[in-house]
């Protein structure tokens, strides 16, 4: 087998992230993501540019959006001869996006390609009921008048109800905000810590903001020109003042301030050789080493829904000969506060560590000065399949900032996901 | 031709009322095509002086039709460009050879007709006449660009010793219809010129050209139009006008650098874009400014430094970063700053804003030598009254007032703009350093 070559992170870029029925109310996802791809392709030169591969989705679609990416690069600046693939893993969907470029990349399929994200809250697709849906259906089959007589004798007001998505898991029926509220209780998790944490996230993205950090990893879309969920000037007597809205809503612990709200957004990120990347004068950024995924039983209530992840990065660990603590940055997807702090917990805790994930020793704990350093979901929002990119792109940029890493520049990505998925990721300067 | 009135007075009609009513009758100008000539027609070359044989010979090599002696009287074809060298008049009794040439064939000229008057630099002269009948020659040019109808238009171009050789690009410049909006101007041409361009309509092929401000308005057409002459174009402009900026980058090939350029380290950042990216920078155009419009007695002090930082201090420090950035500069490198009218003539309640674009002025006369030094040169465009977002956005009557008071009575176009400052920025315009040149229709304000 000829050796491996490496994926280089050479440039991101997103829109600003909206909250639900804000900024983007009226955009769509092919709008939103021909913005990101644009942007991306405007800052990279790349405008009229095939690229090998263009790999990205969302995860609330239309069915008319089955083809989403390709239409998207049709729409954007890239050449009309760029393939480009859908791929759907709820909020995990644009990491895995910007991983199947890196691996093409990696065996030498293509050379350059990008991986991406979108999702509007906001233009959700909305369907018809399936009584009415199953009607219809059987009336495109129906031949003689009589037959439609019949079909029409079954109509009842209450078809007039439309499918509207919902945060829910199917096989549970329960929200994802309710399935973390078992996790938040099972592991203890204080309202005071993840109030903490959000507050935390926030000031760190305000910061990084004021900073010219996104300068050159967002484009303004629609008169935004910031992540408008960002509440620089929240304080921890703000969020403490807010109502559970998931759990119990007397004692439960998890409230809108460390939840992440409904989110539209997009986000794209381009990866090449690095020999593309000398060629046309981009810089690397990082270098998507490896990943790894695993899913868990949360419908028998063996496991949290969010917690996949806590078993994907012993493995991945493993693999690469590491530890938990052989990182200069932590990427933790902030779904809720208290699913990083359970996924923090859970890494600490010594019984845990023994039962489910069959370690000798527990992973241990890991630096929170390196944890999420510009801020995440909880201050940007979480347009689900936009958020992979986001912190691939932020990580790579984080890495290609400095030069004093301890380990010489290496990040843990680590996200969570809907139906009990997870994946994590190790990019390295 | 975008404005309402010039649309109604050159419909058949509406020409008829105007005349009766002795109101300005705008022309639509003639403005430059790639590929199609130069000129629309042939071209006299008269007056007496060391410039007439070198230029008639630059002239046909340009492949114009040159002619030298008036046609006969009888003879009704029109010139397209009247050039007169006046580098020979040594004293006022000798002027008397612009009436001889002009009396009769001011009316030969056709639409949209050029007349340049070549002229020696009188700063340079010491004899006190001749030095006079120089400097006449910019009252004479200025009066006639005011007698030109249907979109002519008259400038001087002075010529230093020893800078005989720097003419040619001046000449195709003004000649051309890029100059549609450039007239009753003096364009001196300090220095002879080095360089030679191979594909005239591609002056800037190979070069890299940054531009600020580049999401909208002038500074967009100034992008689209160095692409279009050639340029990769860096388009500079706030984070927060990224996504018009990408508009415009995607459309014309370069990339896009969302920068605030009155960040401290924006030189830097700018300098490390362009090394990495393109390896070098051959154009800096200083487009980014802004207006904060109050009389001075209700200007807070905000006001002020906003529109002096962006538009002067910003600027300056641009331009001395890529000048202290040892490996950034290319061979032929060109500064173009953007001043305005205003500066020059100044306006009520832009005190803010006329300080910093005489600044302008003062910076690129204070600049030229240190370009020089570089085989560079810098130099500033001031528009006058141009049609963009934000004039459509005044006042009916200030707006009309804006538009008419020239000699083209129009508004300029941003490509208008575009056109001088590519012009300033070919890499054989070297003979011009240190200039502001009006790009205004020859407005009355400030002239």
């Amino acid at each position: 087998m000829t050796q491996l070559r490496d994926a280089a992170i050479v440039a991101g870029n997103r829109i600003p992230f909206a909250r639900s029925g804000t900024a983007y109310a009226r955009a769509s996802n092919h709008d939103m993501l021909t913005a990101a791809l644009d942007g991306l392709v405007a800052r990279t030169g790349l405008a009229g540019a095939t690229l090998g591969e263009v790999a990205g989705g969302a995860v609330l679609k239309h069915s008319r959006d089955f083809n989403l990416v390709r239409e998207a690069v049709l729409a954007s600046a890239l050449a009309d001869d760029t393939p480009a693939f859908d791929v759907q893993k709820a909020c995990d969907t644009s990491l895995e996006a910007v991983l199947a470029v890196a691996n093409k990349i990696r065996v030498g399929q293509v050379d350059v390609g990008i991986g991406c994200g979108v999702d509007t809250t906001s233009d959700a697709p909305m369907g018809l009921n399936d009584d009415l849906r199953h009607l219809l259906l059987a009336a495109q089959q129906a031949n003689e008048p009589v037959d439609f007589v019949k079909l029409a004798g079954q109509l009842r007001p209450s078809l007039l109800k439309p499918d509207i998505p919902r945060n829910a898991e199917q096989a549970t029926g329960l929200s994802m905000g309710e399935h973390q509220a078992i996790t938040t209780a099972e592991w203890g998790v204080s309202r005071e810590a993840q109030d903490q944490l959000a507050l935390r996230s926030h000031q760190r993205l305000a910061a990084a903001w004021d900073d010219g950090f996104f300068d050159d990893l967002v484009t303004p879309f629609l008169g935004l020109d910031r992540d408008n969920n960002l509440r620089p000037d929240s304080t921890l007597e703000k969020l403490s003042t807010l109502k559970p809205v998931f759990g119990d809503r007397e004692t439960g612990t998890m409230t809108a301030g460390n939840s992440t709200p409904l989110t539209d957004g997009a986000a794209a990120v381009l990866l090449a050789t690095p020999d593309w990347a000398a060629d046309h004068d981009l810089p690397v950024l990082a270098r998507l080493v490896d990943a790894e995924s695993a899913a868990v039983d949360y419908v028998h209530g063996h496991e949290g829904l969010l917690m996949a992840p806590v078993y994907a990065v012993p493995r991945l660990l493993a693999r690469r000969g590491l530890t938990l603590q052989d990182f200069d940055l932590y990427e933790i997807h902030e779904a809720f506060a208290s699913t990083v702090l359970a996924t923090m917990a859970a890494w600490e805790d010594e019984e845990f560590c023994h039962d489910r994930l069959g370690l000798d020793a527990p992973l241990g704990s890991i630096d929170r000065d390196r944890l999420n350093v510009n801020g995440s979901s909880l201050a940007t929002g979480h347009p689900f399949a936009a958020t992979g990119a986001r912190i691939v792109a932020t990580a790579a940029k984080l890495l290609a900032e400095r030069d004093d890493f301890e380990h010489g520049g290496r990040a843990l990505v680590s996200i969570c996901a809907a139906g009990g998925n997870g994946l994590v990721a190790i990019l390295e300067k | 031709m975008s404005d309402l009135y010039s649309r109604v007075v050159n419909h058949e009609y509406g020409r008829k009322v105007a005349d009766l009513l002795g109101l300005p009758t705008p022309a639509e100008l003639r403005r430059h095509v790639p590929g199609e000539p130069p000129l629309t027609g042939p071209v006299l070359v008269g007056g007496d002086g060391d410039l007439s044989t070198p230029v008639v010979e630059l002239l046909r090599t340009a492949g114009l039709d040159v002619h030298t002696e008036p046609a006969d009287p009888e003879h009704t074809a029109r010139y397209a460009a009247l050039v007169f060298d006046a580098t020979g008049m040594r004293d006022s009794t000798s002027l008397g050879g612009l009436h001889e040439f002009f009396h009769t064939m001011i009316r030969r000229l056709g639409g949209s007709g050029r007349i340049v008057v070549l002229g020696r630099a009188p700063e340079a002269i010491d004899d006190p006449a001749a030095h006079a009948a120089q400097r006449s020659l910019e009252g004479f040019v200025r009066a006639i660009g005011k007698e030109l109808r249907a979109g002519g238009t008259a400038n001087l171009v002075t010529v230093a010793p020893g800078a005989d050789d720097g003419i040619a690009a001046p000449l195709r410049f003004l000649l051309s219809g890029r100059s549609a909006y450039v007239s009753g101007q003096r364009l001196p041409v300090v220095t002879s010129s080095t360089t030679t361009v191979a594909d005239l309509d591609r002056p800037h092929a190979g070069r890299v050209a940054v531009v600020t401000g580049a999401a909208r308005g002038i500074g967009e057409s100034i992008a689209r139009t160095l692409a279009r002459d050639g340029a990769t174009i860096v388009g500079v402009d706030l984070p927060s006008s990224g996504d018009a900026l990408a508009g415009v980058v995607n459309d014309v090939g370069g990339t896009a650098l969302q920068l605030d350029i009155t960040a401290d380290d924006a030189g830097e950042r700018l300098v490390d874009h362009v090394r990495t990216r393109h390896g070098h920078l051959d154009v800096l155009v200083n487009n980014a400014g802004i207006t904060r419009d109050k009389t001075i007695a209700g200007m807070d002090r905000r006001q002020w430094d906003m529109v002096l930082g962006v538009n002067l201090t910003a600027m300056e420090s641009l331009d001395r970063a890529v000048l202290d950035a040892d490996d950034v500069l290319g061979d032929t490198p060109r500064i173009v700053c953007l001043s305005s009218m205003n500066g020059i003539a100044g306006a009520r309640g832009q005190t803010n804003y006329a300080t910093s674009k005489a600044g302008v002025i003062g910076h690129v006369a204070a600049m030229a030598d240190p370009l020089a030094d570089r085989d560079g040169t810098i130099n500033a465009v001031a528009p006058g009254f141009i049609e963009t977002d934000m004039t459509e956005a005044m006042p009916m009557a200030s707006r009309e007032l804006g538009r008419r008071l020239n000699s083209l009575s129009q508004g300029g176009l941003p490509v208008d703009v575009a056109e001088a400052i590519s012009f300033l920025a070919w890499p054989d315009a070297d003979g011009v350093n240190g200039t502001t040149l009006r790009v205004c229709g020859q407005n009355l304000l400030g002239a």
